[in-house]
C-alpha cells in the first residue's frame, strides 16, 4: 500500500453497512436512496432498510422523530441490511441516542456538531454532551460542524437560512460518496431535475453535495485515512437496475396481466401504511392498462376488485393487516363466487394499529385461515425485493387459472427495501392466457374444469351466457341457489379440492441452501430469507449439518414438503411473529417444528438465527 | 338447445325474467318493481348480455336472480362498490344497483355516499319499506321514530334518515322518487333514471306486507293520493289536489315552501313555483315535504348531469397514453434512475 501526504490510499473492504440517521425532517430517506443509486451504479450488491417513524413530522429533535436509512453493500453476496453498522451518520443528538447501540465497536461515527446544541441534547435526553464526556471512546468519531459547513457552501445560492439548513443531508451524502469512492453524477442530475422549478434550491443542494465531497478530498480528512474501496460484486451478466419490493410487485402484476392476456388491471386501494406506495406506483402506470381507484374504504377497495373480476378484468387490491381484516367478508364472496383476485398484504406489526411502519410476518394465520366458514384460498409470500416480481406474476397465474383469490404476503420491510435487479427478457417470461367462456352450449356458471376444478370465467357482455352468481350456496350441477345439505357438503369439498390441487401445479420445494436431508432444517418464509440464508451458510462453514428451506407457497404447501421435512431430525422456524408457520407445519405434518420468534418490528439479525442454530446443532 | 332469433328490439317484458321462481311474500311491493323494470328494459330493447343487476343483501337484493340478464348478488351494503368495479372494468355495461333501506342506508351507507358523489354511471334503485324484512322485522334507518319492532319493543328512539335528502347531500346529480303501486309513474321514473348519465338515485316506497304493512298508506291510498302526492315535472307548476287547485310557493319573507289554494287569499297560478329539476335548493326543499302539512314529492326531483366517474377515469388513462395497443413493458422496466450493464 502506497501513501502520500495529499492523497492517502483507499483501504479495501468486502462489504460495508452505513446508516444515515437524523430528524424525520432531515431528509434521511432521500439521502439513503441517493446513496443506494450511486452504489448500485458502482456495481456493488446491496440491500437497504429504511426505518422511519409513523409520524410524518414528529416534533423536531425528539427520539421518536428519528428517521434512519441503512444500506449494506459489498463485493460479496449481500442478503441482509446488516446486523451491525460500520458507519453511523448522526445528524442530531436524538439520532445518536437511538442508533448508536447498533454501531459496532470501532465503527465510524459521523456527527454534525452544529446540531448538538444544549436544547437538542435535552430533547434527546442527554444529561451531558456525549461528544465531550468520553462515552464515544470506543468509536472513531468524526466531529464535523456539518451545519456550518453547509451554510458556508450554499451562501451564494440565495436560499433562506431554513432552506439552506435543509441542504445538510446533501453535504453528508457528498462526504459519504467520497468516502466510498462513488460517483455523484446521477445525484447531480436528479437534483437538477427534481428542483427544475426552483433552480436556487437545486443549486444549493448541488453546492452542499459538492462541498461534502470536496471536504473528503482535502487534507482536513487525511487523519481519518483516504476512504475505502468496495469492489464490484461478481454477478450474472446482463442489464441491471435497482428495484424496490413495491416496484417489483407493481411490475410483476403488469407482466402477469399481460401473460394472462388481459387488457386491464383494476387496482383499488385505500390509503394505509405501508401499502399505499403500491397504489402510488400503479397510479402512474395507466399507460400500460392499469386503472387505479382510491376507494372510500378497504371494503370498497376489494369490492371494486371483485366487481372488476366479475366483469373480466384483473382485480388487484393491496393493504396491510388491519385493512386485511376489513376485506375478510369480501374474500369470502370471491371464494364463493370463484372469481380471480390478487390481494397484496404488506404486513406490519400488530394487532390493531400496532406499529404501522414496522415489519412483521404476523398475518399468516389471517391469510390462510382468517375468514368465516371453510374458505380456502391460495397464499404466496415474497422473500426479497426482487422476488416480489416473480411472486406477483405467479399470483396472477394462480388466480386466473384457478378462479380464486390469491393473497400475496409482503411486509413493511420488503415494501421499501431495494436491491439490484437484472432486467429480465420479457419474451422469455411465462405465458398463461385466460380463455373466457363464449360458448353458450351446455354452459352454467359453476361447470368445473375437470383438471383444475375451476369454473368458467364468463364476462358480462357475452351473449348467451347471461347468468346470476352470488354468495348463496350454488347447486353443483346447475349453479342455481341450493340449500340442499349434501350439495353444500359437495361444494365445500370442491372448493377445498380446487385449492389443494394447486399443489400439483407449483414447483416441488427445493433447498435454498444445503442438503435435502440431515440434522437441522431451518424453514422460513418471506423477508427473513437473507438473514436465514447467511446464518445457515455461516453454520455450514463451521461444519454444522444445517440446511435452509424457504417457502414461497404457504397455501397450499408444495406437495413434497411433508416428505422433505421428514428427512431432518430437527426443524427450526424463524419468524417475525409468535410462531405461526411453525404452528401450520405442525398441524399439517405432525413434525417437531420449533419456532424462533422475533416481534420487535425489526428484521432478524443473522446472529440471532445463528445462535438458535448453534443451540440446535 | 333452442336458437334465439328475436332481436333486442323485439324483447318483451317477460323475456327479461329468469327461469327462477320468484320467492317474495305474496303481495310484496317488490313484484311491482320487478314488473316495472322488465317493462322499462323491454321498452328500451336493452341487450340482456350488456345489462347487469347488482345487489347486496335483503329482500330487494334477490332481484338479480329474477332477471335474465347478468346478475351479481353480493354482500350486505357493498353493491355500490362492486358495481363501481364492474363499471371501471367495462364502462359499456348498463349496470343497475338494487338495494333497500337497511342495505343502502345502514350497513352500506358509506358506499352509497361515495358512489353518489363520484357519479358512477349506475341506476341505483332503493326499495324503501322502512323495515328489515329478511331478518324478520327489525326497525330500519328509515323507520319513523317510535317504530315498535322485535328489537325496539318500546318503540325506536332514533330519528330516521331521508333517503333522497341523503342522496342530495351526498352530491347525487339525479334524485327521483316513486311508489311500487304507481306503475306508469314508476316506469317513467326508471326510464329517466336509465337515460341519465351518471349515478341515478331512485327511491321507491315499497310496502312490506308482512312486517310493515300500510306504512305508506297515508299518502299512497288511492282515494287520497291526489291531495297527498305532488308529481313534479320539469317546467310545470308545482300543483296538486283532486281539483288541481293547490300549489307550492315560497312563503313570503321565509326560505320555506307553503301550500296555497288557488283563488283563496288572493293566490294566483302565477304565485306557484315551477319545477326546475336543475335547482338543487328547490330539490332539497321538495324532498323534505311530509304529510299531513305537505304532499309527498314524487317524480324526478333533481337532474343536473355532469361527466361520470368512469368517463373521467378513462379520459385520464387516455391522457396518460393508454391505448388499445400494448405499450412495451420493456421501456417501463428500464430505470429512469439509471441502469448498468455487467458483461
Amino acid at each position: 500500500m502506497s501513501t502520500s501526504l495529499t492523497s492517502p490510499a483507499r483501504e479495501s473492504r468486502d462489504s460495508v453497512v452505513i446508516r444515515f440517521a437524523g430528524d424525520s425532517g432531515d431528509g434521511m430517506q432521500v439521502t439513503g436512496g441517493r446513496f443506494t443509486v450511486e452504489t448500485a451504479l458502482a456495481g456493488n450488491d446491496l440491500t437497504t432498510f429504511p426505518d422511519y417513524p409513523a409520524e410524518i413530522r414528529a416534533p423536531a429533535g425528539t427520539t421518536y422523530g428519528v428517521s434512519a436509512f441503512q444500506i449494506h453493500f459489498g463485493a460479496v453476496d449481500v442478503m441482509t441490511p446488516g446486523d451491525q453498522v460500520d458507519v453511523l451518520v448522526a445528524m442530531n443528538p436524538a439520532a445518536l441516542k437511538v442508533d448508536l447501540k447498533d454501531l459496532r465497536i470501532g465503527g465510524t461515527l459521523v456527527v454534525d456538531t452544529g446540531a448538538f446544541s444544549e436544547r437538542n441534547l435535552t430533547k434527546a435526553g442527554f444529561k451531558a454532551n456525549p461528544l465531550d464526556d468520553g462515552s464515544l471512546a470506543p468509536y472513531q468519531v468524526l466531529k464535523l460542524d456539518i451545519t456550518k459547513l453547509t451554510l458556508d457552501a450554499v451562501k451564494d445560492s440565495g436560499l433562506h437560512t431554513r432552506e439552506a439548513h435543509r441542504c445538510r443531508n446533501m453535504w453528508a451524502l457528498g462526504l459519504m460518496l467520497w468516502m466510498y469512492g462513488r460517483d455523484r453524477d446521477a445525484t447531480l442530475a436528479w437534483l437538477k431535475q427534481k428542483f427544475a422549478g426552483r433552480p436556487e434550491i437545486a443549486q444549493g443542494n448541488v453546492a452542499a453535495l459538492n462541498a461534502g465531497h470536496a471536504y473528503g478530498e482535502t487534507a482536513e480528512m487525511s487523519e481519518y485515512g483516504g476512504g475505502y474501496t468496495v469492489r464490484r460484486a461478481p454477478v450474472t451478466p446482463g442489464v441491471y437496475r435497482t428495484m424496490s419490493g413495491t416496484e417489483a410487485i407493481a411490475w410483476g402484476l403488469l407482466v402477469g396481466m399481460r401473460a394472462a392476456g388481459l387488457e386491464k388491471m383494476i387496482f383499488a386501494g385505500y390509503p394505509i401504511t405501508p401499502a399505499s406506495l403500491l397504489l402510488h406506483t400503479l397510479a402512474n402506470l395507466k399507460r400500460y392498462g392499469v386503472i387505479t381507484f382510491q376507494a372510500e374504504d378497504e371494503i370498497a377497495a376489494i369490492g371494486a376488485c371483485v366487481g372488476a373480476a366479475y366483469a373480466g378484468a384483473l382485480g388487484v387490491t393491496s393493504t396491510s393487516g388491519p385493512g386485511m381484516a376489513l376485506k375478510t367478508e369480501m374474500l369470502g364472496l370471491a371464494i364463493a363466487t370463484e372469481l380471480p383476485l390478487v390481494v397484496v398484504d404488506s404486513q406490519r406489526a400488530g394487532p390493531s394499529t400496532g406499529m404501522p411502519t414496522k415489519a412483521e410476518q404476523s398475518d399468516l394465520f389471517q391469510a390462510v385461515h382468517g375468514r368465516n366458514a371453510d374458505a380456502p384460498l391460495a397464499v404466496l409470500a415474497a422473500a426479497t425485493a426482487t422476488d416480489c416480481f416473480d411472486v406477483a406474476i405467479e399470483a396472477v397465474r394462480i388466480a386466473t387459472k384457478y378462479m380464486t383469490p390469491v393473497i400475496l404476503l409482503s411486509d413493511a420491510f420488503l415494501a421499501h427495501a431495494a436491491e439490484p435487479w437484472r432486467i429480465p427478457d420479457l419474451d422469455r417470461l411465462p405465458r398463461f392466457p385466460v380463455r373466457f367462456r363464449t360458448d353458450p352450449a351446455g354452459f352454467h356458471p359453476f361447470l368445473r374444469d375437470p383438471d383444475t376444478l375451476a369454473r368458467p370465467w364468463a364476462r358480462p357482455g357475452t351473449r348467451g351466457l347471461e347468468h346470476r352468481i352470488g354468495g348463496l350456496e350454488k347447486d353443483y350441477d346447475t349453479g342455481h341457489i341450493s340449500y340442499d345439505p349434501t350439495n353444500h357438503a359437495r361444494m365445500t369439498q370442491a372448493r377445498a379440492a380446487k385449492i389443494a390441487g394447486i399443489a400439483n401445479d407449483i414447483p416441488l420445494q427445493t433447498m435454498a441452501l444445503g442438503e435435502d436431508h440431515g440434522h437441522l432444517a431451518v424453514v422460513g418464509w418471506g423477508s427473513t430469507y437473507g438473514a436465514i440464508h447467511q446464518a445457515v451458510r455461516r453454520a455450514r462453514n463451521d461444519g454444522v449439518d444445517a440446511s435452509h428451506i424457504h417457502l414461497r407457497y404457504l397455501s397450499p404447501f408444495p406437495r413434497n414438503l411433508r416428505e422433505l421435512l421428514a428427512r431432518f431430525d430437527r426443524i427450526l422456524v424463524p419468524e417475525l411473529n409468535n410462531g405461526q408457520l411453525a404452528h401450520l407445519l405442525r398441524a399439517a405434518y405432525l413434525v417437531p417444528a420449533e419456532g424462533l420468534s422475533k416481534v420487535e418490528g425489526k428484521p432478524f439479525k443473522v446472529s440471532e438465527i445463528a445462535e438458535a442454530i448453534e443451540r440446535m446443532k | 338447445m333452442t336458437v334465439t332469433t328475436i332481436t333486442d328490439a323485439e324483447l318483451q317484458p317477460k323475456d327479461y325474467a329468469s327461469d327462477q321462481e320468484v320467492r317474495w311474500c305474496p303481495g310484496c311491493g317488490d313484484y311491482a318493481i320487478l314488473k316495472a323494470v322488465h317493462k322499462v328494459l323491454a321498452e328500451l330493447g336493452a341487450p340482456r348480455e350488456r345489462t347487469v343487476f347488482v345487489s347486496g343483501i335483503g329482500c330487494a337484493a334477490r332481484f338479480p336472480y329474477y332477471m335474465s340478464t347478468y346478475g351479481f348478488h353480493t354482500i350486505h351494503g357493498r353493491a355500490p362498490a362492486i358495481a363501481t368495479g364492474i363499471k371501471l372494468a367495462n364502462p359499456e355495461l348498463d349496470v343497475w344497483v338494487m338495494t333497500g333501506d337497511g342495505d343502502g342506508l345502514s350497513i352500506g351507507g358509506n358506499h352509497m355516499l361515495h358512489v353518489l358523489r363520484r357519479n358512477v354511471d349506475l341506476q341505483i334503485v332503493l326499495f324503501n319499506n322502512e323495515i328489515y324484512g329478511l331478518t324478520k322485522g327489525q326497525y330500519s334507518p328509515t323507520s319513523r321514530r317510535g317504530t315498535k319492532s322485535p328489537s325496539t319493543p318500546q318503540g325506536s328512539v332514533d330519528y330516521p334518515v331521508s333517503a333522497c335528502a341523503f342522496a342530495l347531500g351526498a352530491g347525487a346529480r339525479f334524485v327521483a322518487r316513486s311508489i311500487d303501486t304507481l306503475q306508469p309513474h314508476l316506469v317513467g321514473v326508471l326510464r329517466r333514471a336509465h337515460a341519465h348519465r351518471g349515478a341515478s338515485f331512485v327511491e321507491v316506497f315499497q310496502n312490506c306486507v308482512v312486517f310493515n304493512d300500510g306504512a305508506f298508506d297515508g299518502f299512497t291510498a288511492k282515494d287520497g293520493a291526489a291531495d297527498t302526492q305532488i308529481h313534479v315535472e320539469h317546467g310545470n307548476p308545482l300543483i296538486f289536489g283532486a281539483r288541481k287547485d293547490r300549489g307550492l310557493r315560497l312563503r313570503p319573507g321565509k326560505l320555506e315552501l307553503e301550500v296555497v289554494t288557488l283563488g283563496e287569499g288572493g293566490a294566483t297560478p302565477d304565485d306557484v313555483l315551477r319545477h326546475d329539476e336543475t335547482n338543487r335548493a328547490l330539490a332539497h326543499m321538495l324532498v323534505e315535504l311530509e304529510p299531513p302539512a305537505f304532499p309527498v314529492a314524487l317524480g324526478v326531483i333533481y337532474c343536473n348531469p355532469a361527466p361520470s366517474f368512469e368517463t373521467e377515469t378513462y379520459a385520464q388513462a387516455r391522457a396518460a397514453g393508454a391505448t388499445r395497443g400494448t405499450p412495451d413493458l420493456a421501456e417501463l422496466l428500464t430505470s429512469k434512475e439509471g441502469t448498468w450493464t455487467v458483461t
